[in-house]
């Protein structure tokens, strides 16, 4: 498409948690290098909408502004995304038109416009015990050799910026199946790949075992393919499957 | 003494959890406030790595050359005992993040690995790919998540610290809180309270930060009567991406794996980068100076930069750019060691830095500058303390590139302990120890707020403010711009009283909760140029052409900056620095010292 003069956003906005929900048209210059965290922020200096009618600025997540804090997903196009490294000249190419539209994430309880409540994610880190449990902060000298090969496993994973998106592209993450989702079970295989972390190790399998847990997966593979940080997935969910299987296997034999 | 101490953290940046951390390790209650969920603290950003004298390269590093690195880095300007307290931990911190599971770069043995950074010619950076920052806030966010789930921390997401309750006689005694969804103001009650709310890019429009960097709390307390010191030590980064919201920073780790800043030396060069031959290019730094080249610090890079754009008119096509290039360096070498600084200029340029070289420009990065500390990092308020980058230790004139996160973790881990031992000494508050009467300030203020049927858009006035304090108090300062800066900021204090919200709703109003920062941002603002203006000398960052030298005699000081309440204005007094361990000398990187 020429690039226009203008560009016009349609923003799906709803002011509370319980208010109906409504979509909002603007309509700004463009300019080159523009992002949607930067249209956001033009409309806040700017709180006029099409029809001429003064609006109030919109409400959305945002910190880093360079695709690292995890805060701003949300639905560009239809499709979930990061805003700040959305860049609006590409999304223009993309669609061969002068529109954008924007929404919050869909499977989150909306609080305000485009900012959704997410904290769930955390609280299924908290579920899988996301951490290498140290004996102490004092002291204690150099940690364990390791091999050049498990950092460069590890780290990957460890590349996780909690943004959500693997759960919203997941058929099977719904309020019916309580899947925990691809980011929890990633950091899972993080932290039983590390040395002292692996102490844990049994704990996490089981708590990703059961409802809600790994059998929940469908293997849509959507998780992979929207990951903005390429996270290898796939690979995680089917390593800890396996692990998961042999750890019930050993509880019942034990018992 | 009944009662657990109750420590309130504000702030869950790396300074943030490490005080965190320590007070819970040490059996204190503690409540942490962030403004943002803490894992996506502005710390998150940081790229290059962690300084410490690990000596694991057969160098012979050791504690006493970072030290002595850090206070010729900082152009002697830093109190000396904090700086080499922190260097001394440094070993130790290091180890303690290995433990927690970092996933830092690895040699063949299997032991850490360590590159190069500015200002130094040791390899004394320990790193994880090229998103340290990331790695260390997550290990740190999970010790405290299982400190969380063991109920010995409360997290507050979503609020925003206002300001301290202080009794009758100053000692603070809680915290006044908005909850940024509710907007419910609430006071909570403590014996001590540690400030790490990160820094204040945002004065200056744009700058490297994150979005929350406004420095609104710590402009807070200096109105509130802490002093505010060295203001006007505000780092520009020599390498940044030129962007239309931010200045996205290009890493020192890029120089520091091989990367090398030039021009074409024919500024009508029209060839593509990648085929101008070696001959026909100005690598003006390697020129300069030959013993650091492309490794000098932050505050000689960037002016070098800005003289080779502006005083000999060589930037890349006439612009206000030059190039910071790769593309020599192999390929595995980049992927493993420096891929998302790569990915970033990729994703935001659209260009590819393995095959050509980037285009940079310096951008506001860091302030060295913060709220007062003495060496047990309290502020002169009793029960306040500071760490990281919203504290003024450590970085003197001039901060060294991976020397924040270890200020940042050393800051957080003597604040916590100190606050504690503090909260379990001092005196049980009388009545509500203020906190009524501090709650009515903040509604009153949120009322007159709400109410205001102004014209002014308080994003608008937040733009001028940027170029105003881009334009007279970054790079090169003239006394007569500084003064031309005090009185646009002045200006807009008086535009500020118009302001008109466009949103006066009670649920997560996002402009309302700015336009409180802008109001702090203002403040503050003032405190650094008037700071800039006094200090007639160049001092690392600080740096004025009509007084190039550094002059020991008359600013060998610490700007203190107190908030004079019948003018509104700072008022600067001056402090001499503890110099007991390195006697100053002149700072010369163009020559071998
Ligand atoms: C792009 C970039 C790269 C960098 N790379 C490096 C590097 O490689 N090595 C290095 O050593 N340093 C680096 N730095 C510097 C370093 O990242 C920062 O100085 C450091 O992370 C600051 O940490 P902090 O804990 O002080 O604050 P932050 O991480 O900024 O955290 C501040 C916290 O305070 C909270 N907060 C702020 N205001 C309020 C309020 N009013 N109420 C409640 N909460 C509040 C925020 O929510 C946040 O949790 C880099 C900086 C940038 C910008
Ligand atoms: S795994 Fe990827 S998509 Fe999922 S939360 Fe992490 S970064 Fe986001
Ligand atoms: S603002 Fe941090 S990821 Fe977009």
């Amino acid at each position: 498409m020429a690039k226009g003069q203008t560009i016009k956003v349609e923003i799906k906005r709803q002011a509370t948690p319980d208010a109906p929900s409504y979509t909002e048209k603007f309509e700004m210059p463009y300019r080159p290098g523009l992002n949607i965290t930067s249209v956001l922020v033009e409309i806040a200096a700017n709180p006029v909408n099409t029809e001429g009618k003064e609006t109030s600025a919109i409400t959305y997540d945002s910190n880093c502004l360079e695709e690292i804090c995890g805060s701003c997903a949300m639905l560009i196009n239809g499709k979930a995304r990061m805003a700040c490294s959305a860049l609006v000249d590409r999304l223009l190419d993309e669609t061969k038109s002068d529109t954008i539209t924007l929404a919050p994430l869909s499977k989150f309880p909306v609080v305000r416009d485009l900012a959704v409540d997410r904290s769930v994610l955390f609280e299924n880190l908290k579920k899988v015990q996301a951490w290498v449990p140290i004996d102490g902060t004092y002291d204690l000298g150099p940690g364990p050799k390791q091999a050049p090969q498990i950092q460069e496993e590890r780290y990957p994973l460890s590349n996780c910026i909690s943004c959500t998106i693997c759960m919203e592209v997941c058929p099977q993450f719904n309020t019916q199946t309580n899947f925990v989702g691809a980011a929890t079970i990633a950091q899972a295989k993080l932290f039983n790949m590390d040395p002292s972390g692996s102490v844990l190790k049994e704990e996490r399998l089981r708590a990703l075992s059961g409802d809600g847990g790994i059998q929940e997966c469908g293997f849509a593979q959507n998780c992979v393919q929207a990951c903005p940080k390429q996270l290898p997935l796939t690979e995680a969910i089917s390593d800890m499957g396996r692990d998961v299987f042999i750890q019930k296997v050993k509880d019942f034999v034990s018992r | 003494m009944a009662h657990t101490p109750k420590i309130i953290v504000v702030g869950g940046g790396l300074a943030g959890l490490s005080a965190v951390i320590k007070i819970a390790e040490a059996g204190g209650n503690v409540d942490l406030f962030s403004i943002v969920p803490v894992k996506r603290s502005h710390s998150v950003c940081a790229q290059g790595g962690i300084n410490s004298a690990k000596n694991l390269k057969g160098e012979g590093d050791s504690v006493e050359a970072h030290f002595d690195d850090t206070i010729y880095g900082g152009d002697f300007l830093a109190n000396q005992t904090p700086v080499r307290n922190m260097c001394a931990m440094g070993p130790s911190i290091i180890d303690l993040l290995d433990r927690m599971g970092v996933p830092f770069n690895r040699t063949p043995e299997g032991l850490l690995d360590f590159r190069r950074f500015g200002g130094t010619l040791y390899h004394r950076t320990a790193f994880a790919g090229a998103t340290t920052g990331q790695q260390l806030l997550y290990a740190l966010d999970e010790q405290v998540r299982r400190f969380e789930a063991e109920h010995k921390v409360v997290k507050y997401e979503g609020w925003e610290f206002l300001s301290i309750v202080k009794d009758e006689a100053g000692v603070c005694r809680g915290i006044c809180a908005m909850d940024l969804r509710t907007m419910e103001l609430r006071t909570f009650p403590c014996d001590a309270v540690i400030i790490c709310t990160g820094g204040n890019g945002a004065i200056f429009g744009k700058s490297t930060n994150s979005v929350v960097c406004t420095g609104s709390a710590q402009s807070a307390l200096y109105q509130q009567g802490a002093f505010y010191a060295n203001g006007e030590f505000i780092q520009v980064h020599p390498t940044a991406i030129p962007g239309e919201d931010k200045l996205r920073l290009m890493s020192e780790s890029a120089r520091g794996e091989g990367g090398r800043v030039w021009v074409p030396k024919d500024r009508n060069d029209k060839r593509p980068a990648k085929s101008i031959p070696e001959g026909d290019r100005w690598y003006f730094l390697e020129e300069w100076y030959p013993k650091y080249g492309n490794l000098v610090p932050r505050d000689v890079a960037t002016r070098a930069i800005h003289k080779v754009v502006y005083e000999h008119g060589m930037g890349i096509d006439g612009q206000p750019m030059v190039y910071l290039d790769v593309s020599h360096i192999d390929r595995h070498t980049l992927e493993r060691k420096i891929e998302g600084i790569l990915e970033i200029y990729e994703k935001f340029v659209g260009d590819d830095p393995h095959e050509v070289p980037m285009k940079i420009f310096p951008g506001v990065h860091y302030t060295m500058g913060g709220l007062w500390v003495d060496a047990n990092q309290m502020t002169n308020i009793p029960g306040v303390y500071a760490a990281g980058e919203a504290d003024c230790s450590i970085h003197g004139a001039n901060r060294l590139g991976a020397n924040s996160l270890l200020s940042c973790i050393y800051g957080g881990f003597t604040a916590g302990p100190n606050a504690l031992n503090y909260a379990k000494n001092v005196a049980a508050q009388k009545g509500d120890g203020g906190a009524a009467k501090e709650l009515v300030r903040q509604m009153e203020y949120n009322n007159v707020l709400l109410h205001n049927q102004g014209t002014e858009n308080p994003f608008k006035l937040w733009r001028e403010l940027g170029e105003t304090m881009t334009r007279h108090a970054t790079i090169i300062r003239y006394n007569s711009g500084l003064r031309e800066a005090e009185q646009k900021i002045i200006e807009l204090q008086e535009r500020y009283r118009n302001i008109n919200l466009s949103d006066k709703s009670q649920w997560a109003n996002t402009s309302f909760a700015f336009a409180r920062q802008l109001y702090n941002m203002l403040h503050l603002a003032r405190v650094i140029v008037k700071g800039a203006e006094l200090r007639d000398e160049s001092r690392g960052a600080h740096y004025k052409p009509d007084f190039p030298e550094r002059n020991d005699e008359k600013f060998l000081k610490t700007t203190k900056a107190a908030f004079d309440e019948a003018n509104q204005a700072p008022q600067i007094t001056w402090e001499d620095v503890d110099i007991q361990w390195i006697p100053p000398r002149p700072r010369r990187y163009d020559i071998a010292s």
